[in-house]
C-alpha cells in the first residue's frame, strides 16, 4: 500500500505526523494522525504537596499556563473544600479574560488570518502574517504586539509572571492588586475591546466579504456533525473560568450540563496502541469510532463547541455578534468547522469586555484575597475552559495534602478524535485517483487541521504561518513517483 | 554484577579530625581490626560535611557512606556537629524518595579515646552493606537512558501464532 | 561571523519542552524586529516551515546560533539533539529543560512501567485490554512507528557539547532581549561572548540578592504550608516566615518576581555559580535554618518538609549527581556508539520529479 508521510507537523503542542494509506487506485484507505510525546505528569505529580500544582501543571504548556494555573488552583481549593474570597475569584477571572484576549488574538493573526485574508492558494510566500500586515497596513503587526504585550502585563501584575504565574493558592492568591494598577488594567482592556472589534471588521469584511472563502467556510469538506461542549455559567452563556460543563448533540439538543465533580460520568478515554495520546469520547454515547453523528462519543470542544453549547453570551457586544454569526450561518448548531475561526474572535470580543467588567467591580482592589482553609483536604475536581478546549484537573490526596492519585484531561485532547477525522475527511477530499496533489491541496488540509488551534499559537510578524509539509508519493513497487514540498 | 559471596563493599567515611579520626588512629595503633573497607576521609569537622560529598561518593561507586563527628556537645568548633546531624537528618529523608536504603548513610558520633567503639561501628557496617547488596550507582548510570525499554506491556499470556 | 554580507543563521528547536520558552522569546516584544534585522531564522517548528529534512542538508555548523529548549525525552528528542549540534556553531541549552531537566524530570522518581500504568490506566480510562503505546505497531496498511521513550530523562549536556547555559523556566524576557543584544554586538565586532561553558542571561548571586523582602536570623521551628500562613508579611523573607523558599541557593536574574508576587521561590533559575548539585545545596540551606539540637525535635520540624526531594530537585533532578531514584534505571541499556533507535520513517532521496 502507498504511504505519504507528513513529518513533522509543526504549529501544534510538541510535535506530530500524520501517515495517510493510498489503496491501489490512488485514493486514501486510511490516514492515522499520531503524537509521538509523553511526559508523564499524571504519575510525577503523585507525592507533590497540593499547593504546588498551580505551578507544576503551568509546565504542561507554556502557552496556556494561565489555563492550567486556574484548573490546578480550582481543584485545590476543592480539595480543601475551602470557597476562596469573591476578591480572589474575581482577580483570576480577571488575569483569565486578558489571557484569552492575547491568546485568541496570536493564534487568528499569526495562523489562521493568512489563510482567510491572503486566501488557501495564495503563494506560499505570502500566506503568513507578513502577507496579512502587507495587504491590510503595517499597523496590524503593531496591534498585535500591543495586544500580547498589553495581555501578559495583566497577567503579571496579577499573577506574578508573564509565563508560569504564581499566585494562586489553596483557598485564593498571595496578592491582590493596587488602584494604581487597576487603573492601567481597565485603561489596557479598554483598548481591547476596540481591537476585538477591530478584528472582527476585519474578518467580516476580508472573509465574509468575499464569496469564495463563504463558500469555503460552508462547504461540505470542512464539515462534522459531532456532540458539542463547553462550560457555560447559571444562565447558560459562555465563561470560560466557572460554571458547569454543557454538552449537546449534533442537533443542538442538550444532554446535560455536568458540575466537575461528576465529569467522570460524561468522559471517558480510549488508548491505541501507535500514539501517546489518548481519545476522549462520551461515556452515555458511546465509543462508535472516528464517526460523525448522534450515534457516535465523537465531541469537540472549542470555541465553536462553546458558542453551540451555550445559549449566548453574558457581554452585549459579544451578544450581538453571537446573533449575527447564527443568523449568518443558518441557526444552531453550527458544524463547520472553519467558522471556528469566526467563534474565535467573538470569544476574543467577550474576554475583553470581561477584562473591563471585572477591572471595575468594587471588590476588585480589595485586600481581601486569601481565605486560610480549615478542613482536612481530600479529593477535588477542577474545570475550566482553556482556549483550545475543556481542561479537567482532579487530585486526590492524603491527609496532608500530599497528591496520591491525579487526572487530568487536557484542552487539545479532547479534540483529538475530531481533529483525526477533520484531516482524513480532508485529505480523502482532496487526494484521489486521477487528482495532481499540488500546494493548494496541501494547504486545504492543513486548513482541517489549524482550525483547532491545537495548543500552539505563536508568532508575532515575521514569521510565515506556514506548515512544512513533504509528501513522498511511492508506487506500488516503492519507487518514488513525485516528492512534493511546500516552504521546506 | 559482583558475586554477593565476594561482594566487598566499598565505603566512604568522612571523619572529623579531633574526635573520631584520631579514635581511628588509636584503634589502628593498638591494633584492632576493622575492615579494609571503609576508606577514610579527614574533614576538620563534621560540621564541614556538605551533603554534595555524600551524593558524590555514592553516584561514583560506593555502596555507603559513613560520617562520623565528636559527642554533641563535645565539638571542636562548639556547635558545628549540630549542623551535621541537620544536614544528615534532611538528606536521609530525601534519598528515601530516590530508593536508596536509609543503612546506607550513617551518623556515628565517638570521642577521641573510643577507638574500640568505633572499630566494632565500622565492622558492623560493612556486614550490614554486604548483606544489603552493592549499590553500582555508576553501572546503572553506564547505560545513559539511551535504550529503550522493551515494548512496555502489562502481564499478557503469549499466544501461539 | 556572517560570510559574504548573508544575515547569519538563527534557529530554536524544542525537545520535551512546553511552549513557555518560545512564549518568553516572543514577550522580547518590538526586539524580535532585531532578531529578524540581524539573524536569518532557518528553522523554527512552532513558528515557521522548515523540516529536518531541510536541517539534514544544511552544511555542517551553518547555524550560527541555534537555541535549544526541551529536554531529551525519547530518541526524537535525542537524534535531534544530535542534529542541531553537527549543523550549530553556538549550541544553547535554553531554559531549565534543556539545562537540568525541569519539571518533566520529576518522571526521574519513577520507573516507566510505572508512568505508563498510570498515565493508560487512568479513572477515566477506558482500557480494558491494557493496551499501551508500542514503538513499533503493525496496523492494517502498513507499520506505525512512534519515537522510544527513554527510562530516564536527560540534560541537553548529557547527549551533546554545549556552548552556553541560559537557565530559567522561562528564561525572564528582559534577560533574553539582554543577551540578544550582546550577540548582536558580537556579530557587528563590538562585544566579546563570553568563554564557552558559561551560564548566560543571569545574575552572579542568589535570588535573595534580588529580593526586597527583609532578611533578619533566620531561625525555624516549623515549616508552614503557604495556604496556612495566616497573616502573611509582605515585607518580611518568607524561609524566616517558614515558608520553603529556594531562594538561598537559586541562581539570581529573574529578579525574584514570585516573593515579591507573594509567592516562594521555587528554584526555577538553577543553582548558583559554582554548584555541583542544587538539591545538596539547598539541603545544607534548609538545615542551617533550623533551630534545633535535639535529634526527635529536628525530625519533627523536618516532618513539615512534606516532599524533600521534590522540594530540592524539582527542577535539577535529571542535572543532579544520581540524576534518577534507583528504580528508575531500570531497563536501561548500554551502547557503544551513542546513537539511537530510529523513529522516524526514512526520507525519501532527493530525485527528479517524474511526471504523472
Amino acid at each position: 500500500m502507498q504511504r505519504i508521510t507528513i513529518d513533522p507537523i509543526t504549529r501544534l503542542e510538541g510535535h506530530g505526523k500524520i501517515e495517510i494509506f493510498l489503496d491501489a487506485e490512488g485514493n486514501v484507505a486510511n490516514t492515522y494522525f499520531q503524537i509521538p510525546e509523553l511526559r508523564g505528569f499524571e504519575r510525577f505529580c503523585v507525592g507533590r504537596p497540593v499547593e504546588e500544582m498551580p505551578l507544576l501543571t503551568n509546565r504542561i504548556c507554556g502557552v496556556c499556563p494561565e489555563a492550567h494555573h486556574m484548573a490546578a488552583a480550582k481543584a485545590a481549593d476543592a480539595v480543601y473544600h475551602v470557597d476562596p474570597p469573591p476578591t480572589a475569584k474575581k482577580l483570576r477571572e480577571l488575569l483569565y479574560s486578558a489571557f484569552y484576549v492575547t491568546d485568541h488574538t496570536t493564534h487568528f493573526y499569526a495562523l489562521a488570518g493568512p489563510d482567510f485574508v491572503m486566501g488557501p492558494d495564495a503563494p506560499v510566500a505570502e500566506r503568513n502574517i507578513l502577507g496579512v500586515i502587507h495587504k491590510v497596513g503595517l499597523e496590524i503587526g503593531g496591534k498585535v504586539i500591543q495586544c500580547r504585550k498589553y495581555g501578559h502585563t495583566v497577567v503579571e501584575m496579577i499573577g506574578g509572571r508573564k509565563v508560569h504565574p504564581c499566585t494562586s493558592i489553596p483557598g485564593g492568591l498571595t496578592k491582590g492588586i493596587t488602584e494604581e494598577q487597576r487603573v492601567e488594567i481597565e485603561k489596557m482592556g479598554r483598548w481591547a475591546i476596540e481591537f476585538a472589534q477591530f478584528s472582527l471588521k476585519l474578518f467580516n469584511d476580508i472573509v465574509l466579504g468575499n464569496k469564495a472563502y463563504v463558500d469555503l467556510i460552508l462547504g461540505d469538506i470542512y464539515y462534522h456533525r459531532t456532540h458539542y461542549i463547553g462550560m457555560v455559567d447559571e444562565n447558560n452563556k459562555v465563561n470560560f473560568y466557572d460554571g458547569k460543563v454543557s454538552v449537546v448533540d449534533p442537533d443542538g439538543n442538550r444532554l446535560g450540563k455536568y458540575a466537575p465533580p461528576e465529569y467522570r460520568d460524561w468522559i471517558a478515554e480510549r488508548v491505541e496502541p501507535w500514539t501517546y495520546l489518548k481519545f476522549p469520547y462520551l461515556k452515555k454515547v458511546g465509543w462508535k469510532g472516528f464517526v460523525d453523528g448522534k450515534d457516535s462519543g465523537v465531541y469537540c470542544a472549542t470555541p465553536l463547541s462553546r458558542l453551540n453549547a451555550a445559549d449566548g453570551m453574558a457581554m452585549p457586544l459579544a451578544q450581538a455578534e453571537y446573533e449575527k454569526f447564527y443568523s449568518t450561518l443558518g441557526g444552531k448548531p453550527v458544524h463547520h468547522r472553519l467558522a471556528t475561526h469566526w467563534a474565535r474572535l467573538i470569544e476574543l470580543l467577550y474576554a475583553a469586555e470581561r477584562w473591563v467588567e471585572l477591572a471595575t467591580d468594587p471588590e476588585i482592589t480589595s485586600p481581601n484575597f486569601h481565605k486560610v482553609p480549615t478542613e482536612k483536604p481530600t479529593e477535588g475536581v477542577g474545570i475550566v475552559e482553556a482556549p483550545r478546549g475543556t481542561l479537567t484537573h482532579h487530585y486526590w490526596t492524603d491527609e496532608r495534602g500530599v497528591l496520591t492519585k491525579v487526572n487530568l484531561i487536557v484542552g487539545t485532547t479532547n479534540n483529538y478524535a475530531p481533529i483525526s477525522m477533520s484531516i482524513k475527511k480532508a485529505a480523502e477530499g482532496f487526494i484521489k485517483k486521477g487528482v495532481v496533489v499540488n500546494e493548494g491541496i496541501l494547504n486545504r488540509v492543513e486548513m482541517a487541521f489549524r482550525a483547532y488551534d491545537p495548543c500552539f499559537g505563536c508568532a508575532t510578524h515575521s514569521l510565515p504561518g506556514q506548515m512544512p509539509l513533504q509528501i513522498t508519493i511511492h508506487d506500488a513497487k516503492g519507487e518514488v513517483v513525485e516528492v512534493l514540498q511546500q516552504n521546506c | 554484577m559482583t558475586d554477593q559471596e565476594h561482594f566487598e563493599p566499598v565505603i566512604i567515611g568522612f571523619t572529623c579530625n579531633w574526635c573520631s579520626y584520631r579514635a581511628a588512629d588509636l584503634a589502628g595503633t593498638a591494633r584492632m581490626k576493622y575492615p579494609p573497607n571503609v576508606r577514610l576521609i579527614r574533614l576538620m569537622c563534621s560540621g564541614r560535611l556538605d551533603p554534595t560529598f555524600v551524593l558524590k561518593a555514592l553516584s561514583s561507586g560506593a555502596d555507603a557512606v559513613l560520617i562520623t563527628g565528636c559527642h554533641p556537645g563535645e565539638c571542636h568548633y562548639l556547635e558545628q556537629n549540630y549542623k551535621a546531624l541537620r544536614r544528615y537528618l534532611l538528606l536521609r529523608r530525601t534519598l528515601a524518595q530516590m530508593g536508596i536504603e536509609p543503612q546506607r548513610v550513617k551518623l556515628v558520633w565517638a570521642s577521641a579515646a573510643e577507638g574500640a567503639r568505633l572499630a566494632q561501628e565500622l565492622t558492623s557496617l560493612v556486614e550490614e552493606i554486604r548483606a544489603l547488596g552493592p549499590l553500582n550507582w555508576p553501572a546503572r548510570v553506564s547505560g545513559n537512558g539511551h535504550l529503550p525499554q522493551p515494548e512496555i506491556q502489562p502481564e499478557l499470556e503469549e499466544v501461539a501464532a | 561571523m556572517s560570510t559574504n554580507g548573508t544575515k547569519p543563521k538563527f534557529a530554536m528547536y524544542w525537545a520535551a519542552a512546553c511552549g513557555g520558552c518560545e512564549i518568553a522569546v516572543l514577550n522580547i516584544h518590538e526586539k524580535i524586529l532585531d532578531v529578524d534585522a540581524n539573524f536569518e531564522v532557518v528553522f523554527w517548528p512552532v513558528a515557521m516551515d522548515a523540516k529536518y529534512k531541510d536541517v539534514e542538508a544544511m552544511p555542517d555548523e551553518s547555524i550560527t546560533l541555534t537555541l535549544f529548549n526541551g529536554g531529551i525525552r525519547n530518541s526524537e528528542n535525542e537524534e535531534m539533539a544530535h542534529l542541531m549540534r553537527r549543523k550549530s556553531k553556538i549550541l544553547v541549552a535554553f531554559g531549565s529543560c534543556a539545562c537540568e531537566g525541569c519539571i518533566p524530570g520529576l518522571a526521574n522518581l519513577s520507573t516507566v512501567q510505572e508512568i505508563f500504568d498510570t498515565v493508560y490506566a487512568t479513572v477515566s480510562t477506558d482500557n480494558p485490554q491494557g493496551l499501551r503505546p508500542q514503538f513499533h505497531f503493525a496496523a492494517p496498511e502498513g507499520e506505525l512507528r512512534i519515537p522510544a521513550f527513554y527510562p530516564v530523562l536527560k540534560t541537553l549536556d548529557q547527549v551533546v557539547k554545549v556552548d552556553y547555559y541560559m537557565p530559567g523556566c522561562p528564561p525572564e524576557s528582559h534577560q533574553i532581549a539582554a543577551v540578544v543584544d550582546l550577540v548582536i554586538k558580537a556579530l557587528h565586532g563590538e562585544a566579546q561572548l563570553p568563554p564557552p561553558g558559561a551560564v548566560i542571561g543571569v545574575g552572579n548571586s542568589t535570588v535573595c540578592d534580588e529580593c526586597p523582602r527583609k532578611r533578619n536570623e533566620k531561625t525555624i521551628k516549623q515549616f508552614v504550608r503557604i495556604q496556612d500562613l495566616q497573616a502573611p508579611d509582605p515585607a518580611l523573607c518568607l524561609l524566616e516566615q517558614g515558608i520553603p523558599c529556594n531562594g538561598p541557593a537559586t541562581r539570581s536574574g529573574c529578579g525574584a518576581l514570585c516573593p515579591q508576587a507573594g509567592a516562594q521561590c521555587i528554584g526555577c533559575y538553577g543553582p548558583a555559580e559554582g554548584v555541583l548539585d542544587f538539591g545538596a545545596r539547598l539541603m545544607t540551606a534548609f538545615a542551617s535554618v533550623i533551630d534545633s539540637q535535639d535529634p526527635d525535635e529536628i525530625e519533627r520540624i523536618l516532618d513539615g518538609l512534606v516532599d524533600p526531594a521534590g522540594q530540592f530537585y524539582r527542577f535539577s533532578l535529571p542535572g543532579s549527581l544520581l540524576r534518577a531514584a534507583k528504580p528508575a534505571w531500570k531497563g536501561n541499556g548500554t551502547r557503544g556508539n551513542g546513537g539511537t533507535e530510529g523513529t522516524r520513517v526514512p526520507s525519501a532521496p532527493a530525485v527528479p520529479v517524474k511526471g504523472r
